[in-house]
């Protein structure tokens, strides 16, 4: 066992040096470099600051030496600092989204989670009924829909025409004067609808997953047999059909969980919440090359150790997964 | 004045109002955060305009755009024009109550030259010769040459010498400081929290030197979607953003908009351009350019791009300043016309496809201009159904700006370019248009040279006299429009709204922030208390 865990490291500190050298170069070999977002050229400004910036930033040395500074940074777990004029650790600016972004996504998988499971199981139980067609059209309205679109439409629904629910933002202007409940509903209310629309789009694919899973179950022999031995039907269904069907769910929970500090840009960017999407895409617009590498590098990264943790797990549940190992 | 600017109110209710009152909160949105709070080091127009409430500048122009002192209560040029003397207002103090002196300027124009500040704005400040701090409200700078922009360069703002020198002579990057995140200033507004990629919240100044401005905060919500924004409007939880043209004709023209918000337009202060590639040989001859400039429809691009909210360009300058010259020659729509100049150039037959060739090479080319921007996108389509009309082939390519401007733009890989000039509030123009210029970090991309021009750009920024500049830049102007470098499309309108409560506006040449502490509420439509 230990000797497998050695190499899966081994293995895993390769993959994070090849994860490095990917991160390097795709914004290294986007065409452009660090620039201001502003879409008019001032005749005041003269371009003497380029050269100064190069300087500054080290884009003047040859792309090996850059990596190479970046790299023994890294090792140290320095990001550097951002390009932009505000100079701070990448560090800092990923930390201070992390949060926000982290709890959005972790709330949405919850809901996903609760109402695709029960979703795609009855949709399974009663295959070819209503409720399933039923399910299957709100299921392709909601891989269908575009995501900004109906985020707009929302928006202005209960925005601008109800004013029930605040349209952008994360906190009212007065929020620190606000009494704490007062605060907690504030603070709901700016992300229900974010929620929503990140939830509506996610719930789609795994319900018809989980529908899939659970039709697969059903057509087992041990289901047969648990019929056969005159179970009731509730019995046979929920604990011994769902049981082995949730399985598969469970692993793409895991695989989803990189994905939760991610961020969604087009949710983020329209509802002006200032997460991890968001910096991302501003990041890239304004090729600040440290804060790019520094996220692909940690969402990589997460991606790597959550594989590896699910290796170790089978490994320690499955005996066979490490002697196959051994001898390949 | 040619910069026509009207407010589209509804008739409003004058019920006996007080006069200014103090109160309330504006709040404005801002699609991208700010860079950083030490304005001489950014150069996005979110950082400025904040910059502009936070800090004070030596002068600045008023609301006929004409120079005024704003620290500095006055100054004088010497007889040879080549030394300029600065006295300072007394008893004027940065927020934390030091008062701001000749040696806060001294600082900031020794750190504005250092090669390792990384701003935009050093080269005016390269021409001085020699600074002196004469005494404490006394500055005199002398350039190596008479340097006419230099007054207006003086609109830079003046940093704490008390808080950034130690660091900087530490050999600190500013950048770190605390200064580009809690800064003191010595405006109108104070700074008081900056929440990343939320809202920059300023409080009023109490002690600001020219009176307390009225409006008790300024919060800029940062709103990375432009139809968010517009919502956000809609809604009127913001009381001031920019329109589009679309926004501006269309989708507000309704009673309720009309009782939330006043509508404004002037010109803005820029223009747009189809520019070329001057290393192109076909380009190169003046007529196909003069034939380009004829067979655009510039009134067509202004009705239908811009829904008739802008003016043609006829040259580099906006109308309505003391040095534009209007009677130039210029390029009314002619078909015809500029099929003739096409043939005098050599282009005169036509292949299978109806295209122009010449030496049995087709007269195709590429126009280039940037994403997100949609006005410039349909200028470009509107421009190649006219091109194709007379025989000119034109393919378009849309690219994401820094790719578009650091691949194609700066290393000259483009036949053609949609683009627009951000001007200036003094005529010279000598980084876009002077034969020097044409490096890759420089301004004259589309490489123009012309020897006359380069002796009238020299000229016009080595005289303060108004009268004799106001000549040479008539001359500069004559050859622009005949020579056509560029061929110059339109002045947009700046198109700004504002919440109806807000009185005190006052548009004017310079447009309608000038006057910006002098807004307020009056008490009974005093929305925000806190």
């Amino acid at each position: 066992m230990i000797a497998y865990i050695t190499r899966l490291t081994a293995i895993s500190v390769l993959q994070m040096l090849a994860i490095t050298i990917l991160a390097f170069m795709v914004i290294h070999l986007a065409p452009g470099e660090p620039t201001v977002l502003q879409q008019d050229l001032q005749a005041r400004a003269t371009g003497a600051q380029r050269e100064t910036l190069r300087k500054l930033y080290g884009l003047d040395k040859p792309l090996h030496v850059q990596y190479g500074n970046w790299l023994s940074r890294l090792v140290r777990l320095d990001l550097g600092r951002s390009f932009l004029p505000d100079g701070r650790p990448v560090w800092e600016k990923i930390r201070e989204r992390i949060p926000v972004t982290l709890s959005l996504n972790l709330v949405e998988v919850c809901i996903i989670y609760l109402i695709a499971v029960p979703l795609g199981v009855f949709a399974a139980v009663r295959r070819h009924s209503f409720f399933d067609q039923l399910t299957t059209v709100f299921v392709f309205l909601g891989f269908a829909t575009p995501d900004f679109w109906l985020a707009l439409l929302l928006m202005i629904l209960f925005g601008v025409q109800l004013g029930w629910l605040p349209i952008s933002g994360l906190r009212s202007l007065n929020w620190e004067y606000l009494p704490p409940l007062a605060q907690v509903w504030d603070l709901l209310s700016h992300v229900i609808l974010p929620i929503f629309i990140g939830a509506f789009g996610g719930l789609a694919g795994l319900s018809r997953f989980m529908r899939g899973s659970m039709l697969e179950v059903i057509r087992q022999d041990y289901i047969r047999t648990a019929q056969a031995k005159g179970l009731p039907d509730r019995v046979v269904l929920y604990k011994h059909a769902l049981r082995n069907a949730v399985l598969p769910i469970v692993t793409i929970l895991g695989l989803s969980l990189p994905g939760l500090i991610g961020g969604s840009v087009i949710v983020e960017s329209v509802f002006a919440i200032p997460g991890m999407g968001q910096l991302a895409v501003q990041s890239v617009f304004a090729r600040d090359y440290p804060v790019v590498m520094g996220l692909l590098t940690i969402t990589a990264g997460l991606t790597l150790v959550g594989n590896r943790l699910a290796d170790i797990c089978y490994g320690l549940v499955d005996p066979r997964i490490r002697v196959a190992g051994r001898n390949a | 004045m040619a910069a026509c600017s009207r407010s589209e109110t509804a008739a409003e209710p004058v019920a006996a109002e007080s006069g200014p009152t103090v109160g309330d909160t504006l709040v404005e949105a801002s699609i991208g955060d700010i860079s950083g709070l030490i304005p001489n080091i950014t150069s996005d127009s979110a950082s400025h305009e904040i910059g502009n409430l936070i800090y004070s500048n030596l002068v600045r122009t008023d609301k006929e755009l004409r120079l005024e002192g704003e620290l500095a209560e006055r100054w004088e040029v010497s007889k040879d024009e080549m030394t300029i003397t600065f006295h300072l207002q007394k008893g004027v103090r940065w927020h934390d109550g030091e008062e701001v002196t000749a040696h806060d300027v001294d600082f900031t124009y020794r750190y504005m030259i250092d090669p390792k500040t990384p701003t935009a704005y050093a080269e005016s400040f390269r021409q001085i010769k020699h600074a002196e701090v004469v005494d404490r409200y006394i500055y005199r700078v002398t350039y190596e040459k008479p340097y006419a922009p230099a007054l207006l360069s003086w609109g830079i703002w003046i940093l704490p010498r008390h808080i950034l020198e130690a660091p900087w002579k530490a050999g600190v990057d500013l950048r770190t400081t605390q200064q580009n995140r809690r800064p003191i200033g010595s405006g109108p507004y104070v700074f008081r929290e900056w929440k990343t990629g939320e809202k920059v919240v300023l409080e009023a100044n109490p002690n600001y030197f020219e009176g307390r401005p009225y409006f008790n905060r300024v919060v800029y919500r940062i709103i990375p979607d432009q139809s968010t924004i517009f919502l956000e409007l809609k809604a009127r939880n913001i009381d001031m953003a920019g329109l589009s043209p679309i926004q501006y004709r269309r989708q507000t023209d309704y009673p309720a908009f009309h009782k939330g918000f006043n509508k404004y337009r002037y010109l803005a202060n820029g223009y747009a351009y189809l520019g070329f590639n001057l290393l192109d040989p076909r380009f190169q001859d003046k007529r196909v350019r003069q034939a380009m400039a004829h067979a655009i429809n510039k009134q067509e691009l202004i009705e239908g791009v811009l829904l008739g909210l802008g003016r043609a360009a006829v040259g580099p300058y906006k109308p309505g300043t003391w040095w534009y010259k209007d009677a130039v020659r210029t390029y009314p729509f002619d078909p015809e016309r500029a099929k003739a100049l096409l043939a005098e150039a050599g282009w005169k037959e036509k292949n299978s496809d109806g295209i122009l060739i010449r030496h049995g090479q087709a007269f195709s080319f590429t126009i280039r201009t940037n994403q997100g921007n949609l006005v410039r996108q349909q200028t470009a389509e509107i421009i190649q159904r006219r091109l194709r009309a007379v025989g000119i082939d034109v393919k378009i390519h849309i690219v994401e700006w820094a790719a578009f401007i650091n691949t194609f733009v700066k290393k000259k890989q483009f036949e053609a370019i949609i683009l627009g000039w951000g001007l200036g509030l003094d005529p010279d123009q000598y980084d876009i248009w002077h034969s020097s210029k044409t490096g890759t970090d420089e301004l004259n991309h589309i490489t123009y040279k012309n020897s006359k021009v380069d002796e009238l750009l020299e000229a016009g920024r080595r005289t303060f006299n108004e009268a004799k500049r106001k000549a040479i830049y008539a001359e500069f102007q004559h050859i622009m429009a005949e020579e056509q470098p560029v061929v110059f499309l339109y002045v947009p309108e700046a198109l700004p709204v504002v919440s109806s409560r807000v009185r005190g506006i006052e548009p004017a040449p310079a447009g309608i922030s000038y006057n910006f502490i002098k807004w307020y509420v009056p008490a009974h439509l005093q929305r925000y208390t806190r």
